[in-house]
């Protein structure tokens, strides 16, 4: 909204000035760049809304370049159409990593590419954030949402170890969680190509000691991590992708998933030790 | 002369005769609008007695009570296209729940004893009902939660139980039951149309659900073809297109009115206390704050409907009417 002021600022309005600094020239061909299909007010089904995520990228833009320093390798690995599943390891309280991976895949000189996120479900039900969140692209954890969204060719990025991953304890750093085997059984029902992507730094942004269970429990949220910092540390983060990974044909049992589960893990675990073997520093 | 009109009569015995019910409503007008000449209409209302182009039998009657078996015994009836239903703001519970679920009701058994050949149900969008762990693009297998947080929605919910009961028991009656996205355009008079066409509009602060818009005109093309083509079942009818509740808004040049969302027994209290039913009804007030977005796929395929007027279009119409208001 525009108030009627001195003839010196009759022109100026803070949200367009913020805007045109944040939505630079650069960021504005990035998302023009990408081939995602929108509707006529530059929304889809999900509530994905291009305005906001031209915003946000300008912001994690900063974050990715000055703040986390991301070194990403194997981008050349994500394909640039088609139904794509991204796999990580999930660390780190907040889901800075889930941020990261995704302005990788967006702003990959390669092919690149909106992902979309899967988040908890109480999120829609937080005003403004929920609808932040739909905004960039990340959506409820339903399988139904998945299943449309690769029949629509779009990526997605999963965190198969959930809240196990992200709600750990520092000491428990770079230990692979027990993944879900959800992941898997979308990417043979859907025949979805999966990319794994290990990724170190993100344990470091916010070391926990633990969870206060009954204050969680109170808030009606997942965990509350009992941490010496209220925002995300600037660690060094690395981004390591693999080769993409196919699963055909059908399964006998339940079991023959855990074992292509725990490929991917094994996968993702070889990943996060290239990143660790390439880190020097820290922060 | 004489030959002439005995040709009509002859070319009018060849003709189906079709029911439209909800005759005074702008989406049935427009459906018989469509099918007048090449079919035999009549046109049915519980409010009054729609005024019709010649030829066209017109009857008041409610479809719950006795007299409306009379049209079936008068005329050979070929299909009923079920359009009439009573809005939430229009009557009171338990008098809706008779129009609309025993008249449905009635209407389903009458068909069947008549040899009716076709039946062409109108349900909603909102029978899936609005929830936070909605995914986006539901299919129409999901389940029909409408009724779990209102009893409003009860009515529209049983009247789809009813039709599929009776799609399965009697598919020689050729039931199609079509659930459309939020319908709009001139005269249009559901709660979503009598909402954007107020000047000020309530808006939650910090939800601003997906949304799903249908031209009135486009949904009559839908019913006629659907009608036409004859392929039974239960369809999704809605575009490819979305767009955030307060963007429609904004777009329909309607002034925004914030009300505290939560806790979210507040905004049913405050459209329970100002007397906000005919547009933002406590029931539907979830509504307005999580999206029911449907997939309109399967019948956009299986009847080859595109339709033909976009999001712009469909807001353009409330925009004006504001500004020849003014």
């Amino acid at each position: 909204m525009r108030f009627p002021g001195p003839s010196a600022f009759k022109d100026f309005s803070l949200r367009d000035e913020v805007q045109r600094r944040v939505v630079t020239p650069e960021i504005e061909a990035m998302i023009a760049s990408i081939s995602k299909r929108t509707g006529s007010f530059g929304y889809d089904a999900w509530g994905y809304d291009e305005n906001r995520v031209k915003f946000a990228a300008g912001i994690m833009k900063l974050l990715y370049e000055r703040y986390f320093r991301v070194t990403a390798h194997g981008l050349e690995n994500i394909p640039p159409d088609g139904r794509l599943l991204v796999v990580g390891n999930h660390s780190g309280q907040f889901p800075m990593d889930g941020v990261l991976v995704g302005y990788a895949l967006l702003s990959n000189a390669h092919s690149p590419r909106a992902a979309r996120a899967m988040i908890e479900r109480f999120f829609p039900t937080v005003p403004f954030l929920g609808n932040l969140l739909n905004g960039l692209g990340a959506v409820i954890g339903d399988p139904l949402n998945c299943a449309k969204m690769l029949e629509a060719e779009e990526t997605i990025i999963v965190f198969p170890e959930g809240i196990r991953g992200s709600g750990k304890p520092y000491r428990k750093r770079y230990q692979l969680q027990r993944f879900g085997n959800g992941f898997v059984h979308l990417a043979m029902n859907h025949k979805a190509p999966i990319v794994p992507v290990g990724i170190v730094g993100c344990e470091e942004t916010m070391p926990s000691l633990g969870s206060i269970d009954p204050l969680a429990r109170l808030l009606g949220i997942p965990y509350v991590p009992l941490v010496p910092t209220l925002f995300p540390l600037p660690a060094r983060v690395f981004l390591n992708f693999g080769k993409p990974i196919h699963f055909e044909g059908d399964v006998e049992s339940e079991a023959d998933v855990t074992e292509r589960v725990e490929m991917v893990k094994d996968e993702i675990r070889s990943l996060i030790d290239k990143g660790l073997a390439e880190r020097t520093r820290i922060y | 002369m004489d030959a002439t009109s005995s040709r009509t009569r002859k070319a009018d015995a060849a003709k189906k005769t079709v029911l439209v019910t909800g005759a005074a409503g702008s989406l049935a007008k427009r459906v018989i609008s469509r099918l007048h000449g090449r079919y035999k209409v009549i046109a049915v209302d519980f409010r009054r007695q729609v005024e019709t182009d010649a030829g066209i039998p017109s009857y008041k009657v409610e479809i719950h009570k006795r007299g409306f078996e009379d049209i079936f015994r008068e005329h050979k009836i070929d299909a009923v296209l079920h359009l009439g239903r009573i809005f939430a703001h229009e009557s009171d519970r338990s008098r809706r729940y008779n129009a609309n679920v025993l008249g449905t009701k009635k209407l389903l058994e009458l068909s069947q004893k008549y040899g009716v050949g076709q039946v062409l149900i109108h349900s909603t969008y909102m029978v899936y009902g609005a929830s936070p762990y909605n995914p986006a693009l539901l299919d129409e297998d999901h389940p029909l939660k409408g009724s779990e947080a209102t009893h409003d929605l009860v009515d529209s919910v049983e009247i789809e139980a009813l039709a599929t009961i009776y799609l399965w028991k009697h598919p020689e009656l050729n039931i199609t039951i079509l659930r459309p996205c939020n319908v709009l355009g001139p005269g249009v008079r559901n709660t979503m149309s009598v909402l954007l066409s107020r000047k000020l509009v309530p808006v939650l602060v910090g939800f601003s659900p997906m949304m799903q818009f249908l031209h009135v005109d486009d949904m009559a093309e839908a019913l006629v073809l659907a009608f036409e083509k004859n392929k039974p079942g239960i369809y999704n009818v809605a575009a490819e297109d979305y767009v955030a509740y307060q963007v429609a808004v904004e777009q329909c040049g309607c002034g925004r009115l914030p009300i505290p969302s939560i806790p979210p027994a507040l905004p049913r209290l405050w459209s329970r206390l100002l007397n906000w039913n005919a547009f933002f009804p406590p029931y539907m007030v979830n509504f307005f704050k999580y999206p029911v977005v449907i997939d309109g796929r399967l019948f956009r395929e299986t009847f080859g409907w595109k339709p033909r007027r976009s999001l712009n279009d469909i807001f353009g119409y409330y925009r004006k009417q504001k500004s020849v208001g003014a």
